[in-house]
Parts: C-alpha cells; structure tokens; sequence
C-alpha cells in the first residue's frame, strides 16, 4: 500500500444489524482526520456513491445464504486486504444460535408455510467462506480498536489484537470479580480488547469477542457450576455468541 | 405514451438492504413496489431455548441504531411475563437512555442520511467541506446523545446494564449533572436544526392515512401506554395481534401488516398525529415553525416530526434528569426474580415506530415461544400503497426525477431493514 494515493475503503454488510458499521461513523466523531487517510468508495449504509475499485474491504455480518458466497468471492478478488468486522463476521455471533436447532424448525417458527419463499442456510463467520486478512471482534466492535487496526493496516503491518483473556482488563480497572458478588461471567476464556466494558457495567462477560487460544473450557465450566448456574444456563452462556466455533471444534 | 423503468438495486442511505421496482409501459402502472432483500435472521428462533436473562441482550442485536428500543420492548415483555415491577428510578433512567437513542437516531435519519438529497450530493462526506457547521452540529447531537446513552447503559449499541427489572450500573449525580448542562447547551442545536429543516422543500404528496402509535394518559408515550389508531380504535398492547395482523409477502423477507385498512403508518408522524398534544411546548413551537399539525397527511413530512421529537426529547431528558436529582440516585440492585411459566408482551414506541415483543417462558424462565413484530414490517404495505399513489403524479417528469422522489419517499419512512428481516434496493426494471 505504498503508494502516493490515498487508499481505497469500502464497506459491505452480511446478515447483522449494521451496529458495527454505525460504530465506525461514531468512530469518525472523534477521529476525522481519518477521512484524509482514507477515500471511502462504498459505504451503502452512509453514501449513494458506489466505487469497485477499493484495495481494503470491511465486511460486516455472517454469511446465511447462497447467493451471499457470490457477493464474498467477489469482494475478495478485488480487495487486497479483506478485514471482518465484528462478531457476526469473526465468530458467526448471534447469527448462529439458529445453528443450534434443526434448520426446518427454525424456517417454519418464522414464516409458517411460506418458508421455502426465503433463502437460508446455517450462519457462517465469513471465514469460513473466503479468506480474510484481520479481524476486529466485538458485538458491537470497539470504536479504538477499529482506529489501531486501520492505522496498522495503513502502516502495512498486520493489526495486533490481544490473545490474553478478558481478566487481565478487568484486573487493570480494579473492577471487583463478579463472581465475588454472586454474578457470572465468561472473562477467563475471552479474548480481551474491550476494556472489560461489560463486567465494568456489572454485566458478565458473553464472549462476544471469542474465546482465546486454548482456553481451559472445563474449569469454566467447573467455574460456572460452582456459582450456580444449570448445564443448560452454561451451554446458553458458551454458546451465545461462540456457537459456530464450538461445533465446528467438535466435528 | 410514457414509459418508465427503474431498478434500483439496493437503496443507498438506508439502514439494510431494500429494492425499488417501478415499471410503467404505455402510461401503465404494471409494477411499483419496494423489496427487502436483507438475509432473514430468524431472532425469533434464536431466543428459543435461553434463559429470560438473555433475551433483551440477544434481541438488542436485532438493530444496531435501535439496540436500547429492543432492550427495552423485550425486557417489558419478560418483566409483565414474570410479574417483575421496575422501581420509579429504573423507570425515569430507562425514559432517558429512550431519549438518547430516539435523538441519536433521528439526527443520522435527518442528517446523515435525508439531509444530502435537499442539498444536492450523494452522502453526508462532501458537505464536510461545503456545509462545515451543519455537520459538525449533527456530529456534535450525535456525540451527545450516544453519551447520553453511554452514561446510563455503557453505550449505546449494544445496552450492557439494562436488564430485567433495573440495571447493573447507575449513572453517578454528577455525571447527571454534567449531561444536563450539555443537554441545556443543546438547545441553540435545536434551535438551528428546526431552523435548517423548516428552510426545506418538501415534495408535495397527501395521501389519507390511518396512523399507529401508543398512547399514555400523562406523557407522549414512548414505553408502555395502549395501541391507539386516527381512526379511532384503541387496545391493550397484548392484543397487538388484531392491530398488526402479520403475512408474508413472496419479494419481501420482511413480513407486511394491515389494521382495518390495507396499510396504516408507525413512526414520528404517526405519534405526532395522535400524540400532538403531549408534546412539550418548546416541541410545538417547533412544529409549527416546520408546518406541522394534526393530522398531517405527507409521508415526506415525518422527517420533520423527526426534528420535532429531537426537541421534545432534549427537553424531556433535562427535566428528567431534574427529577432523578431532586429524587437523589438510590444505590438499587435489580429485584429478585422468581421464575415461573408465563407469558408477556412489551411494547415501545422507538424511532420508527411501534415495536412489540411476545415471549412465552416454561416453569424454569426458559424461553420457549417469541415474537417481535418491527416498525418497518408495519410500514411496508403503506410504504408500497403511497408510492404507487405518488408514481402517477409524476410520471411526466424525467426518470432520474421520479427516481430520486421514489427514493426520497423510501427514506422518509426511515426503514430499518436489518430490523425488519429482521430491508432496501430501487428497482425500474
């Protein structure tokens, strides 16, 4: 990306609820000067223009249908650099807790006998799809990550996102554990990055930003256990949004 | 003879994927309907199977500009289906934080994404260099609003401490204070917004319409209240069933609804038009500034009762905040809940308008049955019936023309079609 002339960025969403790519317009609030670094040639969501000539695509959102694979392989012919933006695209997020049922039951519970009107199949991370180069988790993503991995990508190095667990953040807060005052909460296995927002809130961590590498998922669960919650409760904890990483670990 | 054909795949500046397909061979009108082509997500698969605990941090994830709309809908459904009662403090901050998220997604709707076809360009980037203050006001009530909702909830999208029957963390006195003090210096923002909108040419187009909203009988109602109609009819929110009667439509992945009539309207004008009264008298200042009055019947027009619900929400959250103060913050943990098998429905006015949820639990708090029916699904039939209204007025005018109004007539509904398919591409075919 050593060139004179400012690199071209476009953004294309999956199924999600275009929250990450809201995240990235607050994003500008305090950082637009990143619009002088950047020429942004599709943005559907924030722009009528639509430019095909982008080196840097983000896309938000999981891929749940067919003709979605089309729309991916052709964003990644002409990106040189393809980042996932957020849970849907890093981890399948929410998208896939439909994964969990059978895929008829869900189509017929949401549209009755019309189903076979409407294109579906089991949530993907785009991953799993095409290549991707970076990614920047979160459900939604941080607004300070997304900028530290833009200037990286800019710099042509590749972004460094944290692989300690979320404890670690929450430590550095001085927030009191969670678990000391009987809530729950998945910041041992999680992947940091968010400033531990949630449990800093009083709310236990969901894994939105997928768990880290070689988490010791038994303990957690041991963990868990001991702070009262059913099987059920902590397979609905695990799976909230790490359901497509955890089947796909068990094939 | 005219004829006509437009395609817009995927309309711009909308929130999801939607399509406009007009095409008029000979003078007649053979097809003119707006698609939503957004990938269904199934939210109401989703939920089956999970703990009352989650669902409003699950269902938030319908919709990245109405996240705390969601919250809140899906935590009244589950607190009226587990007979929780939220305390007069969780009630007054949840008002605020729906303040926060109505001002901030009224200023993209009006700003960002309406404002750049009055003003010639194709997005809100240019005008950064043509038009630098109206941006950096819009950027400014953006700021303040998702702080706003940050100070309550953590942030805005997606809400962390909102959670059945109160909240996991409270704003502190001062950091009420110091929000009030940039909600009071919002004012003059308000001032110029009104200003700005009211200077703008409205297409010209009335259709008769019945509107949709809630109703309370001591404030413009956005949380709670009973379902009323233009036309007179008036229901408890657990009977939203007769009001929304839900079909699937082959082209559309959002499912379209109808009242007594093929198509009734939700949103900002809908709730100015049954509500006007309620508004706080600075916002009827505003309305009158910006021609407004029940019963307005221009679609355009609902990106100016937009404007007017910005100011009615400014000045609402300062006297809200006035109240927690006198009031004091109490250190209050969210109450106990029992769980048991039961079923509730929730029921708030958000940006776009009446949003429901319907959950039904087992005897162990286990969702087992959800619904959620959007603002945008309800407005899609009439969205459909004014366009194919407004299309033989202008069929004398140049295609680009009639593209852009068609448009523009998208827009002013503000459909959120990530909600709705849980919707936007122009067709002329």
């Amino acid at each position: 990306m050593a060139t004179n002339e400012k690199p071209k960025v476009a953004f294309f969403d999956f199924a999600s609820c275009e929250g990450c790519q809201l995240t990235v317009v607050d994003a500008l609030q305090t950082h637009l000067d990143l619009l002088d670094a950047v020429e942004i040639v599709q943005f559907r969501e924030a722009m009528t223009e639509k430019g095909e000539d982008y080196q840097i695509a983000f896309v938000e959102g999981s891929c749940t249908r067919k003709s979605d694979e089309e729309r991916l392989h052709r964003i990644r012919k002409q990106a040189q650099i393809v980042v996932a933006l957020g849970a849907c695209a890093h981890t399948g997020g929410v998208n896939a807790l439909k994964n969990l049922h059978p895929l008829e039951d869900v189509r017929r519970w949401v549209y009755g006998d019309k189903a076979d009107w409407y294109e579906t199949y089991p949530a993907r991370p785009i991953d799993a799809v095409i290549e991707v180069d970076a990614f920047i988790p979160g459900c939604p993503i941080d607004r300070e990550e997304f900028i530290r991995v833009v200037k990286a990508l800019l710099l042509g190095k590749k972004p460094s996102i944290p692989d300690y667990p979320l404890c670690v953040e929450c430590k550095l807060k001085e927030n009191v554990c969670l678990f000391q005052v009987g809530k729950f909460c998945l910041g041992p296995i999680t992947r940091a990055g968010c400033g531990a927002i949630c449990p800093t809130y009083g709310d236990g961590c969901e894994g939105c930003r997928g768990l880290i590498p070689n988490p010791n998922e038994n303990a957690m669960k041991d963990v868990l256990a001991e702070a009262g919650l059913t099987v059920e409760e902590i397979m609905a904890r695990f799976t909230m949004f790490n359901t497509y990483p955890l089947q796909e670990a068990k094939r | 003879m005219t004829t006509v054909n437009i395609s817009v795949h995927h309309v711009t500046r909308v929130e999801g994927h939607g399509d406009i397909v007009v095409d008029v061979k000979s003078g007649e009108i053979r097809e003119c309907r707006f698609e939503v082509v957004e990938a269904p997500r199934f939210f109401e698969a989703m939920v089956r199977g999970r703990p009352y605990y989650e669902l409003s941090h699950i269902t938030s994830r319908i919709c990245g500009i109405c996240a705390v709309g969601h919250a809140t809908a899906s935590l009244r459904a589950t607190e009226r289906a587990l007979g929780v009662e939220p305390s007069e403090q969780t009630q007054l901050l949840r008002k605020l934080n729906f303040h926060g998220e109505m001002l901030d997604s009224h200023v993209l709707h009006t700003y960002y994404l309406v404002a750049p076809d009055f003003l010639g360009v194709g997005s809100v980037i240019p005008l950064v260099n043509t038009h630098r203050p109206i941006v950096e006001r819009a950027l400014k009530i953006k700021k303040l609003s998702g702080d706003l909702c940050a100070m309550v909830a953590g942030r805005h999208t997606h809400p962390i401490a909102m959670t059945v029957g109160g909240f996991t963390h409270l704003p502190t006195e001062q950091e009420l204070r110091d929000m009030q003090a940039r909600l009071v210096d919002a004012r003059a923002d308000m001032d110029e917004t009104v200003a700005l909108f009211s200077t703008l040419d409205w297409p010209q187009f009335e259709r008769e319409t019945e509107y949709i909203s809630l109703q309370k009988d001591d404030e413009y109602a956005y949380i709670d209240g009973r379902i009323v109609t233009t036309d007179g009819f008036t229901y408890p929110i657990e009977d939203y069933r007769q009001v929304t009667n839900e079909e699937c439509v082959p082209f559309s992945t959002a499912k379209w609804t109808h009242h007594n009539r093929e198509s009734y309207m939700v949103g900002a004008l809908a709730r100015l038009n049954n509500n006007f009264d309620q508004l706080h008298p600075r916002a009827k200042e505003a309305a009158a500034k910006l021609g407004l009055k029940p019963l307005t019947t221009n679609p355009f027009l609902n990106s100016a009762a937009q404007v007017v619900e910005m100011v009615h929400c400014v000045e609402d959250a300062i006297e809200i905040i006035d109240e927690l103060l006198t009031r004091g913050i109490q250190p209050e943990q969210p109450p106990e809940v029992t769980v048991h098998a039961g079923e509730g429905v929730g029921a708030c006015d958000v940006p776009r308008g009446t949003l429901f949820h319907n959950y039904v639990f087992d005897d162990d708090g286990i969702c087992i049955e959800a619904n959620c029916i959007i603002p945008t699904n309800q407005n899609m039939a009439n969205l459909n019936a004014d366009m194919k209204a407004l299309l033989p007025q202008v069929l004398d005018r140049p295609q680009d023309e009639i593209r852009q109004l068609l448009e523009m007539l998208v827009r002013a509904y503000d459909p959120c079609i990530s909600c709705s398919a849980h919707y936007l591409k122009v067709e002329f075919v």
